[in-house]
């Protein structure tokens, strides 16, 4: 099997991503992010962060940007190693 | 699995900034050495940064109805063992809390040692174990990648239940914490691993003698890998 594992990863991210077609998106969570639900949990038991972030997003719009950003930066250079290790690989 | 700014009281954010740093500048030093005698490993450097680049900015959704975000440090652990991630999830994790406000500046020695430390050491571990007991390759780097990504967030209810005991004891604010980011993080950290293993093969294919190099694996278990996918 040449590609026995990339089949096997493949299928994995559809069923991953098709658990979302049939689960209600509407729960009490509503896909907020795990790290906020922490922060209720502790802010319920009446405690106040000592201190804020320095400097936040402005928007969720531009938290977005970065994020995406963050992962571009990744992703190109992960491009650009595995492309130059193939292309090396082909001329010698 | 991000502790937000501002919510580790003293002395638990000085305690884990404690605990962290004999482990990063350990890391520096191992980074340097690797700089200086192994060039030809720098571009799997990258790559291994470039991976907790990626994967930890996906916030992805899960069954329990919130969204969390793999860690990517799995890969990193196995080629370079536990510090030397942790100096690629502290680089993340600066970008992150000035960037984004994601996570915070004195939070951020709790967040190094639950990603960068505590769930890279589980990958190393496991990958080691794995690999002398011959286990298959992908199916070790698989279980190295998703228990790191898993046991990151444990680390991060343990934390938590330490600050914050409540009034039901550390167990209880313990469960309470893991039912949120453990439970919500089994799907991510099986498509981590899943992802990682399918990365390891290609640099099996494309660099295998870096990894001979590194003492990773063994040059009989590249050929019969190569030759099962030819």
């Amino acid at each position: 099997m040449k590609y026995g594992l990339e089949i096997a990863v493949i299928t994995l991210i559809i069923v991953f991503a098709g658990i979302f077609l049939f689960q209600d998106a509407a729960g009490e969570n509503s896909w907020g992010g795990a790290d906020g639900e922490a922060a209720e949990l502790i802010e319920a038991t009446g405690y106040e962060p000592w201190i804020e972030p320095f400097w936040e997003p402005p928007s969720g719009e531009i938290e977005s940007l970065l994020f995406a950003l963050q992962a571009a930066i990744g992703a190109v250079i992960i491009g650009y190693v595995f492309g130059y290790w193939q292309a090396s690989r082909k001329n010698t | 699995m991000h502790i937000m700014e501002g919510f580790l009281p003293s002395p638990w954010w000085e305690i884990w900034f404690l605990v962290s740093l004999p482990f990063i500048v350990f890391g520096v030093y191992q980074l340097n050495r690797l700089v200086k005698e192994r060039r030809e490993t720098l571009p799997l450097l990258a790559v291994a940064g470039a991976f907790v680049f990626v994967l930890s900015s996906l916030k992805l959704p899960s069954f329990t109805g919130s969204c969390s975000h793999p860690t990517g440090t799995g890969l990193g652990a196995i080629l370079f063992g536990p510090c030397i991630a942790g100096v690629l999830g502290l680089i993340v994790l600066v970008f992150q809390a000035v960037f984004l406000a994601h996570g915070g500046i004195t939070t951020l020695g709790a967040n190094v040692f639950s990603m960068g430390i505590a769930g890279p050491a589980v990958a190393y571990l496991i990958y080691k174990a794995g690999t002398r007991a011959g286990a298959n390759t992908y199916a070790t780097v698989f279980a190295a990648a998703a228990l790191a990504d898993l046991f990151t967030y444990v680390v991060t209810s343990i934390q938590l239940a330490l600050a914050f005991p409540g009034t039901t004891g550390f167990l209880g604010a313990f469960m309470a914490f893991a039912a949120i980011f453990a439970v919500t993080q089994v799907p991510l950290a099986i498509i981590e691993g899943a992802i990682i293993a399918l990365v390891f093969k290609y640099i099996v294919h494309l660099k295998p003698e870096i990894l001979i190099r590194l003492n990773l694996l063994p040059e009989s278990t590249i050929q019969r890998l190569k030759e099962t996918a030819a």
